[in-house]
């Protein structure tokens, strides 16, 4: 409730306010904080093979977690993803391994992209079916392939770690483009192409009115299933395409361990990134933001010796911090 | 006359914009007084910094002969102000004694909840204001109504000595108003104050004793509800002259398109069901016609709106739309058909709050605005710039949020969202309910100028005035059927109420 008469005495100036700032930039703030503390304390920080080793390995965490964000960004919330991400993981090498992937290789090498990455999308499709259409609540959903997709992944492949040497392959994990890992190029390329589907088309508009106002979304004649199985299609495709990265980083696929608590890193780098978990923002860049800020306090913790354990703790501290200049801001 | 609160000089600017300047309340002890203004005229404010929600930024609060200290809701409770909110901050899935006794439950041996003291303690309050329910049952399965006269009795129940009610009976029906008015006399003759906020005027004249009068941030007037109009009352919130209201009628319907000829006809409905509120509905709308459902609330206007949208799954009956035959089926498709349909429950089913403007406006386009699934921004924001000027909608810009404007402008973007799509049939559901006066008036002169566009509409409203002077014919509703039409010229609010004293009298 406020008058908006232009006569009203001038507000007085005041001095910066650091509250409202820190509030709208804080993942930048504390992305510069970290920057800062290692150029200072971590040895050999200002070194390209630093950069190399986060880029590789925040890739996959940027890539679930923009998937993630848009799931959110509905009012849902996607568990399933590292379970996808082992069960994409998987097919790949069982494919360009096979006879067929061995006669005919670049035939191979595409199937083995294309149908884990179909795979993960039926995934998607599976999850928002039962979220948009049998209106289960989003987190059970979710769970059921949270469960069952790592379990099918080590079924398929006995429960054997798959070693392959595959150069092709490979490239999705350790390519290089301008002197800097592939998968951080792809990373920033899907995330160009979703700023302008979340920006620019009746999707991504959609998207946000449904997390903003499911009801009213509806009535305003917005295809709500359509587009709730269409966030969780995204980020099943998503998830797969980190589970085929992580593998190819690996030269072995590991069901038991590929995207093992991926589902709480993106979590955390989409809430960290500025998503309100009870929707109607989705901001990718800040999952970008997000995702970088828990792989550098991850690698800033274990490249001054700090134990791994402590490293978990550390994220459960930023997740709070995030969570708690979100609440301010709602005043 | 003694006081018990005392607000003077009150200031208080949201980010350099002045909300309120100067503005003052003064309330007697045991008197039920009204606290009335336009949407933005500071009410809300004033009683969220005597409340404790907000700081001001200057003036004095003296409540009971003190300064008062109050910080926090909490700190306002316990000084003796409880507030009842609009949306009934309550836990509907919890039993009525929880609710009722909730942060001061009566304990055995200090830690342990005694139930049976706590529902007889509830039972015993209650009783107090003619009340007699289940106290074991959950809140959510008692009416509205009950939900917000539990929460008044826990107001009292806290030793209240002053008691806000804001917009108390906006969802209420006229017996469960009549229960409450009842509850705020016996409130005052136990010597607690009332203050009464509300935008039915005609309310204040039944139980109120002063009426304090708010216009952009001032207190412009305080006096003896005895002795004052409504005319007056309206005037006073507009700051205009009395005698120019009068000529130009109570709402902007006014000699309406009586002489317009109806045109073809939109959409026929005829035996249309959807359940055991609303069975057999009939109904003819043709082109530049009004078309007003009356009934008391639950009568089945909502869902005949509902069930002509496509929202509710008709069970018997049918819907011919334009000569396609075949009713929608769910709203996108009562859209493409062109139907546009402003729901009752602004922000529950209408606004996206924190969308902006813009986003909020072209919603229902979307699909028009879209070029291969990408949408047309200049044409977007021509669109958004041609409503907010049409409709004089007061917003800073087009990307401000909505939920940041005045309850009347978030519904003129709401009435912008259909009026863009370009509608046949337009169902307005309330269209001006918790809209201040000069809104009001705004909003009634854009549905009469699409009308008069050929625009067939389908007008619920629980003002008689409204729905009198705007419709060309009411179809009296109750309890899902219709009892009777009328036809103008010729209803006058009279009849209409006779006309529903009736179908109260069929159904007893």
């Amino acid at each position: 409730m406020s008058t908006r008469d232009t006569e009203l005495p001038a507000a007085p100036t005041k001095s910066f306010e650091w509250g409202p700032f820190l509030r709208t930039n804080g993942g930048l703030v504390a992305l510069a904080v970290i920057l800062i503390f290692n150029i200072l304390v971590t040895p050999n920080f200002l070194q390209m093979q630093t950069l190399f080793v986060n880029i590789s390995q925040v890739a996959t965490i940027a890539i679930v977690a923009m998937g993630m964000t848009l799931v959110i960004a509905t009012g849902g919330i996607d568990l399933s993803v590292g379970a996808i991400m082992a069960l994409s993981g998987a097919l790949a090498p069982l494919i360009f391994l096979s006879e067929f992937g061995q006669a005919y290789p670049a035939l191979g090498i595409t199937a083995a992209i294309l149908v884990p990455l179909i795979a993960a999308m039926a995934c998607g499709l599976f999850n928002g079916i039962l979220v948009a259409n049998l209106k289960v609540q989003p987190i059970i959903a979710t769970l059921i392939l949270f469960i069952s997709g790592r379990g099918i992944a080590q079924v398929l492949t006995n429960g054997n770690l798959q070693t392959f040497s595959n150069p092709s392959f490979s490239y999705l994990g350790t390519g290089k483009v301008l002197g800097l890992p592939f998968q951080g190029w792809l990373a920033l390329g899907i995330a160009c192409v979703l700023f302008l589907v979340m920006t620019r088309t009746t999707f991504g508009r959609y998207v946000l009115a449904i997390g903003g106002n499911e009801r009213a979304a509806e009535l305003s004649g917005g295809p709500v299933k359509r587009v709730k199985i269409g966030v969780y299609m995204i980020c099943g495709v998503l998830s797969g395409l980190a589970g085929l990265i992580v593998v190819a980083i690996n030269s072995a696929s590991d069901a038991a361990r590929n995207g093992n608590l991926m589902e709480l890193d993106a979590i955390a780098a989409a809430v960290v990134g500025g998503a309100l978990l009870q929707g109607g923002r989705a901001p990718i860049f800040g999952a970008i933001i997000g995702a970088v800020i828990i792989q550098l306090v991850k690698y800033t913790l274990l490249a001054n010796g700090v134990e791994d354990e402590v490293a978990l703790i550390a994220k459960a501290i930023i997740i709070l911090a995030a969570v708690y200049v979100q609440q301010a801001r709602k005043e | 006359m003694a006081t018990l609160l005392n607000m003077s000089g009150i200031d208080k600017a949201f980010a350099g914009v002045s909300a309120l300047s100067g503005a003052s309340l003064d309330i007697a002890p045991g008197e039920v007084h009204a606290l009335i203004g336009q949407n933005g005229a500071g009410k809300s404010t004033l009683i969220k910094i005597l409340t404790g929600v907000y700081r001001r930024d200057g003036g004095t609060v003296q409540f009971n002969g003190a300064d008062s200290v109050i910080s926090s809701p909490r700190g306002a409770q316990e000084a003796g102000i409880a507030t009842i909110y609009q949306e009934l901050n309550l836990v509907p899935l919890r039993s009525v004694t929880e609710n009722v006794m909730m942060g001061y439950e009566p304990k055995r041996f200090g830690v342990l909840i005694n139930w049976k003291e706590a529902h007889r303690r509830t039972r015993e309050i209650l009783t107090q204001f003619g009340i007699d329910i289940d106290v074991r049952a959950p809140l959510g399965s008692f009416s509205t109504a009950i939900q917000q006269l539990v929460a008044i009795a826990r107001a009292v129940s806290l030793d209240a000595r002053l008691v806000i009610m804001d917009e108390p009976t906006s969802s209420l029906d006229a017996s469960e108003v009549s229960v409450l008015f009842g509850v705020v006399k016996s409130l005052r003759d136990a010597g607690v104050s009332v203050l009464y906020v509300s935008h039915f005027l005609d309310e204040l004249f039944e139980i109120c004793d002063r009426v304090t009068t708010m216009r952009d941030g001032r207190t412009v007037d305080c006096r003896d509800i005895a002795g004052t109009t409504k005319l007056d009352l309206i005037a006073g919130m507009l700051g205009r002259d009395p005698d120019d209201i009068e000529q130009a009628g109570m709402t902007e319907f006014g000699a309406s398109s009586a002489d317009v000829d109806k045109g073809a006809v939109l959409l026929k409905a005829e035996g249309v069901s959807t359940g055991p509120r609303l069975t057999g509905f009939d109904m003819v709308l043709h082109r530049g016609e009004i078309i007003g459902l009356g009934g008391l609330l639950g009568a089945g206007r909502t869902e005949a709106a509902r069930a002509i949208f496509g929202v509710d799954r008709l069970v018997q009956g049918q819907i011919d739309v334009n000569g396609f035959g075949a009713a929608p089926d769910t709203p996108a498709a009562a859209i493409s058909a062109g139907f546009g349909y402003l729901t009752e429950d602004r922000k529950a089913e209408g606004i996206i709050p924190d969308m902006s403007v813009r986003e909020n406006l072209t919603l229902a386009l979307l699909p028009k605005l879209t070029k291969n699934g990408q949408i047309d921004r200049a044409r977007e924001r021509e669109v958004v710039a041609h409503y907010i000027k049409a409709l004089g909608i007061k917003t800073a810009n087009m990307e401000q949020p909505i939920r940041e404007l005045s309850g009347g402008n978030q519904q003129k973007v709401l009435l912008a969202r259909w009026l863009a799509i370009d509608p046949d049939v337009l169902i307005l559901d309330e269209p001006t309910r918790g809209v201040d006066v000069g809104a009001k008036r705004e909003i009634q002169a854009i549905i009469r100028d699409s009308v008069a566009k050929g625009v067939g509409v389908l007008l619920i409203s629980s003002e008689f005035e409204e729905i009198v002077e705007g419709a060309d014919k009411i179809i009296v509703l109750n309890e899902g059927r219709i009892i009777t039409e009328l036809t103008n010229p010729g209803i006058t609010e009279d009849t209409l109420v006779r006309a529903l004293a009736q179908t109260e009298g069929q159904a007893a």
